[in-house]
C-alpha cells in the first residue's frame, strides 16, 4: 500500500477505534490513540508533502458508481494541491485532537466527541482527495454531518441544537447548489470525472444554453452553482448565517472545522474548478465582489462583538472573502496560500481562546473579562502572536499571503484590482481594529470576573499548551516555508490552472514600494489607534450616544441577515405548509377525490330512495310512464 | 433452463403457509407462538427460494427468465404466463427480505387476531410476488388489484382509532384507478388478440389509442404509487395501519404502481409514454416539493414519514418518465433504497410506540440520552432519507436528477430542491426528538433496543450504508433489463 493510501484510512481506523471506545465506554483510550493515529498521519503527511515528487498520482481504491459509461472511483488523487491540503488538514486536526485531551477532560461522552473528530478528518480527506465530482460531494456532506454533530455536540441545549440544525440546513442550500452543477456538467461533459471534464472545457467556453427560457452561458452557470455550493460551505454572504451560530460547539471544533479546514473548503473547490472557473470570467467577478462584501462585512460585524468566539467567527468569514477575492482575481494559489497560512493562525486564534474559556469556567463574554495577561501570559502571548499573524505584520505568516493578494491585485491596474487592494486595506484596517479590541477588553484593564473567580485562574495545563506552542510555530514560519507554493508555479503541475500565465510573486513586486507599505501602515496605525482609544479616551468618547449610534445599532444587530431569515423561512413556511396541509390536502384535493365522490353517490341515492318508497301505486305510474317511453322510443325510431 | 417451476413455488409457498395458519389448532397462547413461527419459517423459505433464483438467473440474458406458461382461455391468449427480469428479480429480493424481518418484529405488537394477520400477511407477500412475477397482463391484473384485500384488512381491523375512514378511503381510491385498467387491458386485448406482455412489448398499437390505454393505465398506477394529487390516502393509510402493515406499505406496495408503469406502459405503449412524460415530469416535481413543505407542517410522525414517502415516490416516477437509461436505473435504485430506509423509519416508529404508546412529536425528546442506539440507526435512516453521499437514498437521487435533467431542465432544478426540502423536515424531527424536548414535557425514560430489535435495525442500516458505498451490486444487475425496457424507444 502506498503512503498516501495509507495516510488516507487511518483517519477511518481511528474512527473506527474510537467508536469502539465508545460502546465500550472507554474515554481514555479513545483519546489517546485516535490522538496517536492522527498525529502519525500529520507527520506522514509532511513527509509527503516534502517529497511529493515520489509520491504525486492517482491511487484507486474501487470503483464506487457505474454511471451510464462512466465509472466513478473512489480514490486518493495526490496532487500537489491535495498534499498541501493532506498537510493541513492532518497537522491542524491531530494539534486539535490532541488540545481537546486537555479541554474535553471533564466530559463523559468524550469518546463520542473523537469518534466524530476523526470521522471528520476523514471526510476532510475524501474531499480534498477526490478525483471526481461525486467523492467530492461524499466528503463535502460528510465534513458537514460531522460539523453537524458536532455543533450539536451539547445537545441538550436548546440553541446548540438549533445551530446545529440551522448549520446543516443553510449547507443544504449549497448542497442544492452542488447538485445541479454536476447534473448540469453531466448533461453536457457526459462525464464526472475531473479529468474529463477540465481537459474539456475550453472547448465549452462561450457555449450557451436554455435555462429558464433564458440564453445563458453554460460555463459560467455551472460555475456560478458551484460558486453557490462554495458560498455555503465556507459563509459568504447571504448563506453566513450558520458559522457565528456554529460557535456553540465545543472550542476545539470551532478551531477545527469552522476555521481551519471545512470552512476552507470553498475555496479548495473553486481552486480545484479552476479550468472551469478561468472561462467563465463573470462568474469570476462575481466571486470577487461576493468576497469583498463578505470580507468588510464580517469584519464589520466583527467590531461590535461581545463573544470572544463570535468576533473570531466573524473574522473567519472575513478572512474567507480574501482567499475568495484572491481566486476571483485569477490567483488561485494566492488564495490557497492564504487558506494555509491562515489554517495555522486562525486555529492558534481559536484555541488559545478556548484555553482562555476553559480557564474562565466557560465565560464567553470579553466584557466580562479583563486583566488575565497577568493571569495566563503564556496564552496570552500567543493571542498575541495569532493576532499580528491576522493582522498582517511582518514578519509573521499572515503578511505573505494577504500582502501577496492585495499587491497583486493592485499590479492588475484594473478597476477590480484596485477594487481589491483598497477595499482589502479597509478590511485589514477593521481586522486590526477587532484584533486589538479582543486583546485589550480580554487581557488588560480591570478584571471583571468576580473576585474569587478571577483568582483561581491559572494556566492551562501542558496537553492544551503544546499543540499552541508547535500551532504559533505554523503562525510564525508557514509563511516562510510555503512561499515556494506561490514562487513558482511549476510547484502545481497542472493541478490549478491559468488562462493567462502570470507569476504572481514577480509582478506584486513590481508595484511601487508605497503602496507595498500603504497595508501594513494603516494596520498598524489603526492598531495604535485602538490601542490609544482603550486605554486612555475610553472614558472621553462614548459612542453609542451620538448620531451614528444608529448605524452601530444595525451592525449590532448584524444586518439583520438572522431577523430576516426567520422571518422568511421559518415564520412563513410554517404558515405555508399549514396551508397546503390543511386547506389543499384534506380540503380540495380530498374534497374533489374520495370524500366528493362518494358525498355525490350517497346524495345521488337519497334522490333515487324516493322511488323505492314501497307503495304500489307509485311502482304503477312509473312502470305505466316506462311502457309509454319504450314505445314511443321505438315509434320514433322508425 | 431448470425445469422445476421456482416462480410458482414462490408464490405459492405463502399461500400454504396461510392454509396452515387456518388448520393450527391449540390454546391460544400456544396457537399464537406456533403462528409466529410458522410465518417466520414460510418467509424464510420464501426468501430462500428467492436467493436460489438471484443465484440461477443469468444477468446477461436479456429475455425474462424461468419462464412458466399454461394458457387458460384460448381465445385471447390468456395464460397463467410467469417469468422474471432483473427488474422483477430486485423487486422479488425486497420483498422477501422484509417479510421475514416484519414476521419477527411482529411478536409484540400483534394482540388479538393474530392468525387472520398472519393469513392477510402471507396472502399479500404471494399477491405481491405474484405482480412481480406475471407476464400475461391478465394475470397481472389480478395480482395487482387483489393485493387491495389483504391491505384493506390489514388496516381496517388491525389499524387505530380512524380505522374505518383510511380504509375506506383507500378502497375507493384503489378502485376507482382498476375499474379504468380493466377497460385498458380490455381494449389492448382485442386489439392486439393477445395478453402475454411479452408479445404486447412487440406488438405496435396506433399512437392514437395508445394515448387513451396509457391514460386508463395511469389513474390506477399512480394511485398505487401514490402521486400527487392521488396521495391523500397514503398518510391516512399509514397513521392507522400497524406498524408492519405500515412497514409493508411503504416498503413493497408503493412500488408495485411504479413497477407497473416500467413492466406495462413504457414498452407496451412508448409514443404515448413519451407523449406523457412531461405531464408525469410535472406531477412528480409538484410531489417532491408539495409533499415536503406538507411534511413539514406534520406532528405525528407517522405522517411525516408517509408524507416524505410521497415525495421520495416523486423522484421515482420522474426517473421512471425522464425515460433514460440513468434515469430508470436511478428510480429502481430509489425504489430499493426506499423500500429499505422507510421499512426502518416505520419499524422507527414502531419501537417508540411500543413505549409510550404515542407517535406525537412533542411527547418525545431527547432520545438520545435514553436510546443511544436507537437514535444512531434512526439518525442513519433519516440521513440515507435525506440522501446524504454513502447512503443508498443519495444515489437513487442523484441518477434520478441526472437522468431528469437530460431532457428537463427546468423540472430537474424544480425536483433538486428536494434536498433542501427533504432536509428541513427530517432534520427538523431529528433535532425535535432525539436531540431536544419541548418545553411542556420532562426527559421520558425509555429503554434502550433489546437484541432481536438491534438485530432488525442493524439489518435494515447495513443494507442502506452498503448499497450507498457499493451501488454496482444493484446498478449491474439492474442495467440489461433498463436497456430492454428502453428498447422500443430510439
Amino acid at each position: 500500500m502506498s503512503l498516501p493510501i495509507f495516510i488516507f484510512f487511518l483517519p477511518l481506523l481511528s474512527t473506527f477505534i474510537c467508536f469502539l471506545c465508545v460502546l465500550f465506554k472507554e474515554n481514555r483510550k479513545a483519546e489517546i490513540l485516535s490522538s496517536l493515529l492522527i498525529s502519525i498521519a500529520a507527520f506522514l503527511s509532511i513527509l509527503c508533502y516534502l517529497k511529493i515528487n515520489v509520491f504525486v498520482g492517482n491511487y484507486n481504491i474501487y470503483n464506487w458508481i457505474n454511471l451510464g459509461n462512466i465509472e466513478l472511483k473512489l480514490s486518493v488523487f495526490y496532487d500537489p494541491l491535495t498534499a498541501i491540503m493532506f498537510l493541513v488538514v492532518n497537522s491542524v486536526s491531530a494539534l486539535v485532537h490532541i488540545f481537546s485531551i486537555g479541554y474535553m477532560a471533564s466530559d463523559p461522552y468524550r469518546a463520542r466527541f473523537f469518534c466524530y473528530l476523526s470521522l471528520f478528518t476523514f471526510a476532510m480527506l475524501i474531499l480534498v482527495s477526490a478525483d471526481n465530482f461525486i467523492q467530492l460531494f461524499l466528503g463535502w456532506e460528510g465534513v458537514g454531518l460531522c460539523s453537524y454533530l458536532l455543533v450539536g455536540f451539547y445537545f441538550s441545549k436548546l440553541s446548540a441544537s438549533n445551530a446545529a440544525l440551522k448549520a446543516f440546513l443553510v449547507n443544504r442550500v449549497g448542497d442544492f447548489g452542488y447538485l445541479i452543477a454536476i447534473a448540469l456538467i453531466f448533461t453536457f461533459f457526459q462525464s464526472l470525472n475531473f479529468e474529463d471534464v477540465f481537459s474539456n472545457s475550453a472547448s465549452y467556453a462561450g457555449k450557451n444554453f436554455i435555462f429558464f427560457g433564458y440564453d445563458v452561458d453554460l460555463l459560467t452557470t455551472i460555475t456560478m452553482f458551484l460558486f453557490l455550493a462554495a458560498m455555503g460551505k465556507s459563509a459568504q454572504i447571504g448563506l453566513h448565517v450558520w458559522l457565528p451560530d456554529a460557535m456553540e460547539g465545543p472550542t476545539p471544533v470551532s478551531a477545527l472545522i469552522h476555521a481551519a479546514t471545512m470552512v476552507t473548503a470553498g475555496v479548495f473547490l473553486v481552486a480545484r474548478c479552476s479550468p472551469l472557473f478561468e472561462m467563465a470570467h463573470l462568474t469570476l467577478n462575481f466571486i470577487t465582489y461576493i468576497g469583498l462584501v463578505t470580507c468588510l462585512f464580517a469584519a464589520s460585524v466583527a467590531l461590535l462583538q461581545d463573544d470572544i468566539k463570535k468576533i473570531i467567527a466573524y473574522s473567519t468569514c472575513s478572512q474567507l472573502g480574501y482567499m475568495f477575492f484572491a481566486c476571483g482575481i485569477s490567483a488561485y494559489s494566492l488564495g490557497i496560500f492564504h487558506l494555509v497560512t491562515h489554517a495555522f493562525f486562525k486555529a492558534l486564534l481559536f484555541l488559545s481562546a478556548g484555553s482562555v474559556i476553559h480557564v474562565c469556567h466557560h465565560e464567553q463574554n470579553i466584557k466580562k473579562m479583563g486583566g488575565l495577561c497577568r493571569k495566563i501570559p503564556i496564552t496570552y502571548f500567543f493571542i498575541i502572536l495569532g493576532s499580528l499573524a491576522l493582522m498582517g505584520i511582518p514578519p509573521f505568516s499572515g503578511y505573505f499571503s494577504k500582502d501577496l493578494i492585495l499587491e497583486f491585485a493592485f499590479s492588475l491596474h484594473s478597476i477590480k484590482g484596485n477594487l481589491v487592494y483598497y477595499l482589502g486595506c479597509l478590511g485589514a484596517a477593521m481586522t486590526s481594529i477587532y484584533s486589538v479590541r479582543l486583546i485589550y477588553l480580554t487581557f488588560h484593564g480591570k478584571s471583571k470576573l468576580k473576585t474569587k473567580e478571577y483568582e483561581s485562574v491559572k494556566e492551562a495545563p501542558l496537553v492544551m499548551l503544546v499543540p499552541l506552542f508547535l500551532l504559533s510555530l505554523g503562525a510564525i514560519f508557514s509563511g516562510f516555508f510555503f512561499y515556494k507554493i506561490v514562487k513558482y508555479e511549476s510547484f502545481w503541475k497542472n493541478s490549478l490552472f491559468y488562462k493567462e500565465n502570470i507569476n504572481f510573486v514577480d509582478n506584486a513586486h513590481h508595484i511601487p514600494f508605497i503602496f507595498k507599505l500603504f497595508p501594513i501602515i494603516t494596520v498598524i496605525l489603526f492598531s495604535f489607534l485602538v490601542l490609544f482609544y482603550f486605554s486612555k479616551l475610553n472614558t472621553f468618547f462614548d459612542f453609542t450616544n451620538k448620531s451614528f449610534s444608529k448605524l452601530l445599532i444595525v451592525i449590532k444587530q448584524k444586518w439583520y441577515f438572522d431577523i430576516l431569515y426567520n422571518f422568511l423561512f421559518i415564520k412563513k413556511l410554517k404558515i405555508f405548509s399549514k396551508f397546503l396541509w390543511k386547506r389543499v390536502d384534506q380540503k380540495i384535493i380530498d374534497g374533489l377525490g374520495p370524500l366528493g365522490v362518494s358525498y355525490c353517490v350517497y346524495s345521488a341515492s337519497r334522490y333515487l330512495k324516493a322511488f323505492q318508497n314501497g307503495k304500489i301505486f307509485s311502482y304503477a305510474t312509473f312502470m305505466v310512464l316506462g311502457i309509454i317511453l319504450f314505445f314511443s322510443l321505438i315509434f320514433i325510431s322508425f | 433452463m431448470i425445469t422445476f417451476p421456482l416462480l410458482s413455488t414462490i408464490i405459492i409457498v405463502p399461500l400454504i403457509g396461510a392454509i396452515i395458519a387456518f388448520l393450527i389448532k391449540g390454546d391460544e397462547a400456544n396457537v399464537s407462538k406456533n403462528l409466529r413461527e410458522l410465518a417466520i419459517w414460510t418467509s424464510l423459505v420464501v426468501l430462500v427460494i428467492s436467493i436460489i433464483i438471484l443465484l440461477q438467473f443469468d444477468l446477461n440474458s436479456q429475455n425474462f427468465q424461468f419462464i412458466e406458461k399454461k394458457t387458460i382461455l384460448s381465445k385471447f391468449d390468456i395464460s397463467y404466463h410467469l417469468g422474471v427480469d432483473s427488474v422483477s428479480l430486485i423487486f422479488i429480493l425486497l420483498t422477501t427480505t422484509l417479510f421475514p424481518i416484519c414476521f419477527l418484529y411482529s411478536k409484540l405488537s400483534i394482540k388479538f387476531r393474530t392468525r387472520e394477520f398472519v393469513i392477510a400477511m402471507l396472502a399479500l407477500e404471494a399477491l405481491t410476488l405474484g405482480v412481480f412475477c406475471s407476464l400475461d397482463i391478465v394475470l397481472f391484473y389480478i395480482f395487482f388489484e387483489s393485493l387491495l384485500i389483504p391491505m384493506f384488512l390489514i388496516i381496517g381491523i388491525w389499524g387505530g382509532k380512524n380505522r374505518i375512514f383510511s380504509s375506506f378511503k383507500f378502497f375507493l381510491y384503489t378502485l376507482a384507478g382498476s375499474v379504468f385498467f380493466l377497460i385498458s387491458i380490455i381494449f389492448m386485448a382485442y386489439t392486439s388478440n393477445t395478453t402475454s406482455i411479452p408479445q404486447l412489448d412487440n406488438y405496435y398499437f396506433d399512437v392514437y389509442l395508445q394515448k387513451w390505454l396509457w391514460f386508463g393505465m395511469f389513474l390506477s398506477f399512480a394511485i398505487k404509487v401514490p402521486m400527487w394529487p392521488f396521495h391523500t390516502w397514503l398518510p391516512d393509510a399509514h397513521v392507522e395501519a400497524p406498524t408492519i402493515g405500515s412497514m409493508i406499505l411503504a416498503g413493497v406496495l408503493l412500488k408495485v404502481g411504479a413497477f407497473a408503469f416500467l413492466r406495462i406502459s413504457l414498452p407496451i405503449l412508448p409514443e404515448a409514454s413519451i407523449y406523457f412524460s412531461s405531464f408525469i415530469m410535472t406531477l412528480s416535481a409538484i410531489a417532491v416539493v408539495y409533499t415536503s413543505i406538507v411534511a413539514f407542517a406534520q406532528t405525528d410522525i407517522k405522517k411525516l414519514i408517509a408524507y416524505s414517502s410521497v415525495a421520495h415516490m416523486g423522484y421515482v416516477t420522474a426517473g421512471i418518465f425522464s425515460i433514460s437509461k440513468i434515469g430508470i436505473q436511478g428510480s429502481l435504485f430509489q425504489m430499493i433504497s426506499h423500500g429499505i430506509v422507510s421499512a426502518g423509519l416505520f419499524l422507527s416508529i414502531g419501537l417508540l410506540y411500543e413505549r409510550t404508546k404515542s407517535r406525537i412529536m412533542d411527547d418525545y425528546n431527547l432520545i438520545i440520552k435514553s436510546m443511544p442506539i436507537f437514535s444512531l440507526f434512526f439518525i442513519v435512516l433519516v440521513l440515507s432519507s435525506v440522501g446524504l453521499p454513502g447512503t443508498s437514498g443519495f444515489i437513487g437521487e442523484l441518477l434520478v436528477v441526472i437522468g431528469v435533467f437530460k431532457n428537463f431542465l427546468i423540472l430537474g432544478f424544480i425536483i433538486s430542491s428536494g434536498i433542501i426540502l427533504g432536509a428541513v423536515y427530517m432534520m427538523s424531527l431529528v433535532r425535535k426528538i432525539i436531540f431536544t424536548g419541548s418545553n411542556s414535557s420532562t426527559v421520558t425514560e425509555l429503554t434502550d433496543l433489546n437484541v432481536l430489535e438491534i438485530l432488525l435495525m442493524l439489518f435494515l442500516v447495513f443494507f442502506t450504508l452498503l448499497l450507498g458505498l457499493f451501488p454496482n451490486i444493484i446498478l449491474n444487475i439492474t442495467e440489461t433489463s433498463v436497456i430492454e425496457i428502453l428498447k422500443n424507444f430510439n
